[in-house]
């Protein structure tokens, strides 16, 4: 079950809060809108939970290919958390993508990636 | 063969050797030297392309590379000397090192001080002896990493992964993206051993199941992986009759911990803590050998880079310190030791005269996970220093308890610091 069903069901589902390392197990319903969280260990927990349910967002990794170079890959990143539901679009796009040395750390590798005003950016320096 | 001084020497430029070298220099040493095997300074940070890294030094969440390239770029303008693709084939306890290149050929190298800074090895299928056939296809998830995101080729296309430490977990959603099947973690342990975080970004999102209490019963396959057989394990690790299961897959990946990378120690004569793995040492990381230092893995296994960075930066004062005569022999010192529920406690020994100067973290990791909340209290003389409360320990993320210069007099003539971890 992914975050989103819950607006499609309206059985409790379970969300691994992982604002800190503790872990608690939230349960989160939506009842006539609201979304209501209960085994929060902080409140943390409950903003984590709403967040998770109206906009899960991740930071993604991955790597792109690079020519005449020491290594044949220069690892990438998102300038900032991407939407979760858009991820495998993401790295679909990213593998297409292929760029010349030398490389240096903060280009931006893909602009305004699907139209979400996040970059991909590199991660080093490449020779 | 050429044979040239230096203040201080580095063995190892992962992020435990870095911080060392860029510490020692900022601490007084001149000429420093860091030996990398590798064709680029770094170490197992350049692999680790995933975000994470930074928040307690930075403040910021960086990936792997960024967090290394911060200390590279800081060690090239601090002036630090580099030896890349070169090899430390054997340590004297003079500090004298011989090396080998291909391009300077064999060398001799004097330190004024050295730091070890080697990091730590992957358990392999041998040392958790995995019974059944010896076919291609089983790795160590680390090497899968190096791989992946640096050499750019995919070992396989269905996986099994053992063990369910942060590198395998974040393995599994690496595969995952470039287009393979997880089929499953295994974890032999009642609860997982890396962080809640990764289990819920790597495996829980892309819907990878993990299953506890289970491990490789068999390998199966000639040429290749063929499949894996699986079993459920009771609380002794015993098989459980019945529950075995067949699942298809052309890899099986390895991620069963991480030991400290101690061979020059050895051959120096540094004691090694048999539960550690690593340098048995003082809060400036100084080994029983003089003007020997050990920085990051090499001496535990740390969960956050951030440590292992913080680590460095005292064994590399530590090292600039020895190297200019400042760091004098201690009168005394005390020994901390690994009381209730405690594994391990790092640094095992404690110089009362650094405590004067500066707060010592004792780093520790509890025996077995305690989901409600204790106290981490250090006792000397049957009397509590000082203690700390945290809501639950657990083996797989690091405690410390800071000793702070007020302690110095309460201290300063004990034989033994205890710690313990015990239940509120």
């Amino acid at each position: 079950m992914t975050h989103n069903d819950i607006n499609h069901n309206q059985g409790p589902m379970e969300i691994i809060c992982v604002a800190c390392p503790k872990g608690c197990r939230l349960e989160v319903r939506r009842e006539q809108g609201e979304i209501l969280v209960s085994n929060a260990g902080c409140k943390r927990g409950i903003d984590y939970a709403v967040g998770e349910i109206n906009d899960p967002r991740r930071m993604v990794a991955s790597t792109v290919r690079v020519n005449n170079c020491l290594h044949p890959l220069v690892p990438v990143y998102t300038e900032s958390p991407f939407p979760k539901g858009m991820i495998k679009d993401l790295l679909h796009e990213i593998r297409g993508v292929q760029i010349d040395a030398p490389v240096k750390i903060g280009q931006v590798i893909i602009k305004n990636a699907l139209n979400t005003g996040i970059n991909i950016i590199s991660s080093r320096d490449l020779n | 063969m050429s044979n040239k001084v230096y203040d201080v020497v580095v063995v190892g430029s992962g992020p435990g050797g870095l911080a060392a070298a860029i510490s020692a220099k900022k601490n007084g040493a001149n000429s420093i030297l860091v030996i990398e095997r590798d064709i680029e300074l770094g170490g197992i940070l350049l692999q680790c392309i995933h975000n994470g890294f930074g928040v307690e030094i930075f403040k910021e969440d960086l990936p792997g590379p960024s967090y290394a390239q911060r200390f590279i770029d800081e060690a090239l303008n601090l002036g630090i000397e580099s030896l890349l693709d070169t090899m430390v084939l054997e340590a004297a306890p003079d500090r004298r090192l011989t090396v080998t290149s291909k391009q300077n050929g064999l060398q001799e190298i004097q330190a004024k001080a050295l730091i070890f800074a080697m990091g730590c090895r992957e358990r392999t299928r041998a040392q958790v002896q995995l019974p059944g056939s010896r076919p291609a296809g089983v790795y160590t998830a680390g090497t899968a990493q190096r791989w992946v995101n640096v050499e750019g080729f995919m070992p396989g296309k269905r996986f099994v992964i053992l063990g369910s430490g942060d590198i395998g977990m974040i393995m599994a959603r690496r595969l995952t993206f470039e287009g393979a099947k997880v089929e499953r973690v295994l974890e032999i342990m009642p609860y997982l051993s890396g962080l809640t975080r990764n289990y819920v970004q790597c495996l829980h999102d892309f819907d990878i199941p993990l299953q506890l209490q289970h491990t490789v019963k068999r390998i199966i396959g000639s040429e290749r992986v063929e499949a894996i057989e699986t079993v459920a394990v009771n609380d002794h690790w015993e098989h459980i009759p019945g529950s075995e299961e067949i699942i298809p897959c052309d890899t099986l990946l390895l991620s069963v911990g991480l030991i400290p990378e101690n061979e020059l120690s050895r051959q120096v004569g540094v004691i090694l803590d048999p539960v550690t793995g690593g340098p048995v040492v003082d809060s400036y990381f100084h080994t029983n050998i003089d003007g020997i230092f050990a920085a990051g893995n090499v001496v535990h296994v740390y969960d956050l880079v951030d440590w292992v960075t913080k680590a460095g930066y005292a064994a590399g004062k530590g090292a600039a310190l020895y190297a200019q005569g400042k760091l004098g022999n201690p009168e005394h010192t005390i020994q901390s030791s690994a009381g209730k529920n405690v594994r391990y406690v790092v640094p095992q020994k404690i110089d009362p005269r650094a405590l004067t100067q500066q707060v010592i973290p004792l780093q520790m990791r509890v025996t077995h996970p305690i989901e409600s909340p204790v106290w981490v209290e250090a006792v000397v003389n049957e009397e509590r220093l000082i203690r700390r409360s945290l809501p639950y320990a657990r083996p797989g993320e690091m405690i410390t308890l800071n000793l702070k210069p007020n302690l110095a007099g309460k201290i300063k003539s004990a034989s033994e610091i205890k710690i313990n971890i015990i239940e509120r």
